[in-house]
C-alpha cells in the first residue's frame, strides 16, 4: 500500500472544509497535504523529521517543515489553524498528551488516526501467546516502531478524562466504515476532537 | 531526466556600468557604480527562468565554470550550478554578481574616486545587505529581468535572499535562504570586531589608505581570515581533520607545531594576498547591521510581512555560527504571515561551511524544490 492510498484519507478530507489551514504532523511525503489541497484548496504546512519524507513533500510541492514533533510544536502560534492532523503517527509517538495538547493549543480541531490495537485478529494472536502482527500492524514484536498502542475503548477513556469534545469518530476496516462492535472489527480509528 | 551533471565549462565576467546615482542606507550616494557579474544559461523568451546567486563574504560573481587559462579556477559554487546539478544551468539562467564594495571588479574601496582620481579606500561608504540587494536590482534591470525564478545564497548570501523578499516581493518568486540568520548574534558581532580590530591595527593598514603607500596590511587580514575560518567549521570536523596532530614533532617553539596553526596559517596566507581590507571592514559590517526585524521592535514577521514569494529555508546541523535555531526565527516568521514555506534541517559535519559541500540530500532538496519553482 502506498501512502497516498492511505484509507484515512478520504475521511480526514471530507472534515476538512474548503480553503481550510491545516497542519499534518508526520505528513510523510506530503500526500495527504497535497490531497486537501487538490481536493479541498487547503493551505498550511507538513511536519516531518525523517529526510526522505521532507523531500517527498518538497517534490510534491507542499510546504514542509523538519523537525521533530517530540519536542512540540514551538514554531506554530496559539490557534492558527483550523485542522491539526495526526494520520498514524500516535502510536509511534513517545509523549503523547503533550503532543495531543499542543494539537490543540495551535488548532480549533484535532484529527488523529491509529491503528486499533483492539481488532479481533490481534485479540487472537495475544491469546495465543503472540504479539499481533496484520495489515495495520505490520511490524515485529522487536522491530515494531510503535510504542504506543491502544484500542478505540482506550481512546475514547483517554478523550472522556479529558473531557475533550469528540465530534466525528470514525472506525474502518478494508477501507470501509465498521458500525457493529468498532473496536472489535475495525483496524483504524479516525477521531476529530477540540478542547471543552 | 538525464542528470550527468557537469560544468558550465569556460565563462567570461562582464561588467556592467551604472550611472544613475545610488542612494545607500548610511545616506551617502555613489554617483556610479559598475558591477562585475557572470550568466550561465539562457534567459527563455517569457523571461522568467532568470535564479540570482548572492554571494557571501569572501565570494564573487565566479559562481560556476572556469575562467580560460586559469587552473583551478572553479567557481565558488560550481558544485551546485550547472548543467544537471541542482540550480541545472539547462532550465534555469543563473546571474552571479560581485557585490558592491568588493574586491573582484565590482566599485569598491580599491576602485578610483571619481572626484580625488585616487583610490577611495577609507573613503568608500559603508555599504549594508540592502544596498547590495538595491544594486542587484539595478542589474536585473539592466539584464531586462523583471522577476527572478529565485534568489538564493548561503551565509550572508542567504541573508540577500531574505531582503530581496522584503524590498522587491513583485520581483522574486522564490527565496532560497541557506545556512543564514535573521540577523548576527553578539557573539558573531563579537567575531567580526576580532577580524576588524586585527586589519584596524596593522601598522600598514594607514586608515585605510594603505594604496597610496603601496602597501598592504596582510597580517591583520590574516589574523582576519584565521579567527573567521575557525567559526566555519565545526569542533567534531576540526577534530576530526587535524586532531592534535603535529607537523613533525614538539619543538618549544611559536613555529606552527600543530597542523591546525600550519592550516589556518596557509588560509591567512592565501586569502591576504587576493583580498582588500577594506572590503573586509565593510562586508563584516554589513553582516552586523543586518537586521530586518530593528525597524518593528524587533517583530522578524512584521519585518516579513511585505513578502509574497515562496520560501526554501536551509540549515545545517553542526553550523554554530548561523545555527538551525536561527534559521528556525526565519521559519517561524514566515508561517505566522501565512507564506509558503519549506524547511530542511540537513545532518552534516562540517560545520557552516557545509552549505558550500554537497552533502546528498542538500543537494536533493535544492533540486526538487527549484524542479517545481520551474512548473507553473
Amino acid at each position: 500500500m502506498t501512502l497516498s492510498m492511505r484509507p484515512d484519507f478520504s475521511t480526514i478530507a471530507g472534515w476538512i472544509a474548503p480553503g481550510e489551514r491545516i497542519l499534518d504532523l508526520g505528513c510523510g511525503d506530503g500526500s495527504l497535504l497535497k490531497h486537501l489541497r487538490e481536493s479541498r484548496g487547503a493551505t498550511g504546512y507538513g511536519v516531518e523529521i525523517d529526510d526522505g519524507g521532507v523531500l517527498a513533500s518538497i517534490g510534491n510541492g507542499v510546504n514542509v517543515i523538519q523537525s521533530d514533533l517530540e519536542s512540540g510544536l514551538a514554531g506554530f502560534d496559539d490557534q492558527s489553524f483550523d485542522s491539526v492532523i495526526l494520520s498514524q503517527t500516535l502510536q509511534a509517538m513517545h509523549r503523547i498528551e503533550s503532543i495531543v495538547a499542543e494539537m490543540l493549543r495551535v488548532g480549533r480541531e484535532a484529527i488523529v488516526s491509529f491503528p486499533n490495537f483492539g481488532h479481533w485478529s490481534h485479540r487472537m494472536q495475544v491469546l495465543r501467546g503472540r504479539m499481533p502482527v496484520s495489515p495495520s500492524l505490520p511490524y515485529q514484536w522487536y522491530n515494531t516502531p510503535n510504542v504506543h498502542l491502544c484500542t478505540v475503548a482506550d481512546f475514547d477513556a483517554f478523550c472522556a478524562a479529558r473531557r475533550f469534545r469528540v465530534d466525528e469518530r470514525v472506525v474502518l476496516h478494508d477501507a470501509r466504515r465498521v458500525w457493529f462492535l468498532p473496536n472489535l472489527f475495525g483496524s483504524l480509528a479516525i477521531y476529530r476532537f477540540r478542547s471543552p | 531526466m538525464n542528470d550527468i551533471a557537469t560544468s558550465v565549462g569556460i565563462v567570461t565576467p562582464r561588467k556592467a556600468v551604472f550611472t544613475e546615482p545610488l542612494t545607500l542606507a548610511s545616506g551617502a550616494t555613489l554617483p556610479s557604480f559598475e558591477l562585475m557579474y557572470e550568466t550561465y544559461g539562457t534567459l527563455n523568451a517569457e523571461r522568467s527562468n532568470a535564479v540570482l546567486v548572492c554571494h557571501a563574504l569572501n565570494a564573487s560573481h565566479h559562481v560556476a565554470g572556469v575562467h580560460a587559462g586559469e587552473s583551478e579556477s572553479e567557481g565558488w559554487w560550481d558544485n551546485m550550478v550547472g548543467p544537471g546539478k541542482p540550480v541545472d544551468t539547462r532550465h534555469f539562467f543563473v546571474v552571479g554578481v560581485n557585490n558592491l564594495g568588493s574586491c573582484f571588479g565590482s566599485t569598491g574601496p580599491a576602485s578610483i574616486n571619481p572626484t580625488t582620481g585616487k583610490p577611495w579606500g577609507a573613503d568608500f561608504p559603508i555599504i549594508t545587505v540592502e544596498d547590495w540587494v538595491d544594486a542587484q536590482a539595478r542589474l536585473a534591470d539592466h539584464l531586462g529581468i523583471e522577476r527572478f525564478a529565485a534568489v538564493m545564497g548561503g551565509s550572508l548570501g542567504g541573508m540577500q535572499a531574505l531582503s530581496w523578499a522584503i524590498r522587491y516581493p513583485e520581483r522574486i518568486a522564490n527565496s532560497l535562504v541557506i545556512a543564514a540568520a535573521p540577523n548576527l548574534s553578539a557573539q558573531n558581532i563579537a567575531f567580526n570586531e576580532v577580524a576588524r580590530a586585527a586589519i584596524l591595527t596593522d601598522p600598514e593598514f594607514h586608515e585605510g589608505h594603505f594604496y597610496d603607500f603601496g602597501v598592504k596590511p596582510v597580517r591583520g587580514l590574516r589574523v582576519a581570515r584565521m579567527i573567521g575560518h575557525i567559526t566555519y567549521i565545526s569542533d567534531e570536523q576540526m577534530a576530526e581533520k587535524f586532531g592534535r596532530q603535529l607537523r613533525g614533532g614538539i619543538n618549544f617553539s611559536f613555529e606552527p607545531e600543530f597542523q591546525i596553526e600550519s592550516y589556518l596559517r596557509y588560509q591567512g596566507e592565501k586569502f591576504s594576498e587576493y583580498y582588500d581590507a577594506n572590503t573586509y571592514l565593510r562586508i563584516t559590517k554589513a553582516l552586523d547591521y543586518y537586521d530586518p526585524a530593528a525597524a518593528f521592535g524587533g517583530n522578524l514577521a512584521r519585518a516579513l510581512a511585505p513578502a509574497k514569494c515562496r520560501f526554501l529555508v536551509i540549515s545545517f546541523t553542526t553550523d554554530w555560527r548561523f545555527s538551525p535555531a536561527r534559521a528556525r526565527e526565519i521559519v517561524k516568521a514566515l508561517v505566522e504571515n501565512r507564506r509558503d514555506v519549506s524547511y530542511a534541517e540537513i545532518v552534516a559535519p562540517h560545520g557552516h561551511d557545509a552549505f558550500l559541500l554537497d552533502t546528498p540530500q542538500y543537494h536533493a532538496v535544492v533540486r526538487a524544490y527549484l524542479s517545481r519553482a520551474l512548473a507553473p
